[in-house]
């Protein structure tokens, strides 16, 4: 549960601090309110729809590949998880 | 030690690691994870049993789903089954049985239950249906509770008039405190949750090592990295040091998250919580500060919670203290298996009884 995954930051965070992010291909927007010194192109890892912790690209390389070659869990399950939520909405802007 | 840190794809490192461990650990000891995901890696990669025999791996309270008691299930459910009330939560509370119904089974009953992945989610379809009251079912550590408060404060700057959070959330250290003060387990090391160190850092453990001279180490994911935080704990007792240290410096700087450790304090306080298998520990759950009360559906929902009563045979709770292994229940792999769990750590992925059961054969008919 308490799992993070790492991903890439590939839009400018909007009015309300929510940034477009890449997991392994799957775009999803998430919120930079944790980490309010991420720019775009940088590595966070992901919670429940949050950045947690900025890590640095070659950590973050290496974790979604070994993930992907020891076939450990979480990378195509989270990619599932992302997909099979029953509301997979956008926050809209107040 | 940076050396180690980029070889941890490396089986050579491994088993370099491995022969360290089995060289240095001459003392018996019983080191515990505390980490649902830490389980998992240890019965995935079969990283027992490259323990030597002086060394105990043991699993903790590190699966949130897992400690929720009884109680606290059955009041979700209650709020699930008000008209007009949609309960949303994160998927892996669904399955968790509580004392006469779980959560899936109250959806395919016709209740409004929905899982989302972020509880910002939750707070979209509070927009979108405003007739409809709807409620964020909160558990996990404080790799979680961040998410949480700062929804509820989102909530609150938008004003959601349909919106409420039901806070399960617990911190991690005070249940270690209870841990230690325990006869029964006598835990002489602990392996230290990654994520939720992201956030807190290493200072809330420190007591560990000044208080109770046992060590701890903040461990990552990979087998590499449980294996590196498990020989920085035998040569912390080997060398007769108690110090918490990080083996997963890529993911945790040792002061955390500011911004998330200031989120939780903002939007909760602390209250003393009850733990499955471990009872009321105090000051270990994050209640929503009086400000909040708004958004807070203990308040904004009121149900009437039947009296609880626990799962007949189910050893759930002393696995999660470490007192019995999850092969000792009489109900392991006889009854109760992940496709028809009995109790809740066979239902969560994260849960002992389910890593066990998935990646080891012992017990299972």
């Amino acid at each position: 549960m308490c799992l993070a995954i790492p991903a890439r930051i590939v839009s400018e965070p909007n009015e309300i601090e929510m940034a477009e992010i890449d997991i392994l291909g799957v775009k999803r927007r998430v919120s930079l309110m944790m980490t309010p010194d991420a720019k775009i192109n940088d590595y966070v890892l992901v919670h429940a729809g949050f950045a947690i912790q900025v890590v640095d690209e070659e950590f973050a390389a290496e974790s979604l590949e070994m993930m992907h070659r020891m076939g450990i869990k979480h990378a195509d399950e989270l990619a599932a998880e992302l997909d099979d939520t029953d509301e997979p909405v956008e926050v809209p802007a107040p | 030690m940076t050396d180690i840190l980029k070889g941890f794809r490396d089986p050579e490192v491994a088993r370099r690691l491995v022969d360290e461990i089995h060289r240095i650990a001459t003392e018996p000891c019983t080191l515990m994870e505390v980490c649902g995901t830490h389980t998992m890696a240890i019965a995935k990669n079969g990283l027992r049993g490259l323990m030597p025999d002086t060394i105990k791996l043991l699993s903790g309270p590190g699966c949130p789903v897992c400690v929720t008691a009884n109680p606290d299930i059955d009041h979700a459910i209650e709020i699930a089954r008000q008209p007009g009330v949609v309960l949303t939560t994160f998927g892996d509370m669904m399955k968790v049985p509580g004392s006469y119904s779980s959560l899936s089974r109250e959806k395919a009953e016709g209740r409004d239950v929905r899982i989302v992945y972020s509880p910002l989610d939750s707070l979209a379809i509070a927009e979108r249906e405003p007739d409809k009251h709807v409620v964020f079912l909160g558990v996990g550590f404080e790799t979680t509770a961040p998410t949480v408060a700062l929804t509820i404060r989102e909530a609150a700057r938008r004003s959601i008039p349909n919106w409420s959070a039901l806070s399960l959330h617990k911190t991690v250290p005070g249940a270690l405190e209870a841990l230690v003060n325990d006869p029964e387990v006598r835990v002489t090391g602990f392996i230290l949750p990654g994520h939720v160190s992201t956030i807190i850092g290493t200072a809330p453990y420190e007591f560990l090592a000044t208080k109770y001279g046992v060590p701890g180490v903040v461990t990552g994911f990979e087998p590499v990295d449980v294996l590196l935080g498990v020989w920085m704990l035998v040569k912390q007792l080997a060398e007769g040091r108690a110090e918490i240290e990080i083996a997963y410096g890529r993911g945790v700087e040792a002061s955390g998250n500011l911004a998330a450790i200031t989120a939780i304090e903002q939007a909760f306080e602390p209250y003393d919580t009850e733990w499955r298998g471990i009872g009321v520990i105090p000051g270990t759950g994050l209640a929503l500060r009086p400000e909040y009360a708004g958004f807070d559906a203990r308040t904004r929902v009121p149900v009437t919670v039947p009296e609880s009563r626990e799962i007949k045979g189910c050893q759930c709770g002393d696995v999660l203290r470490g007192v019995v292994l999850p092969f000792d229940c009489k109900l392991f792999g006889k009854g109760c298996t992940p496709e028809h769990p009995i109790g809740p750590c066979m239902v969560s992925s994260e849960g002992s009884c389910a890593a066990y059961y998935r990646y080891t054969d012992y017990g299972k008919e």
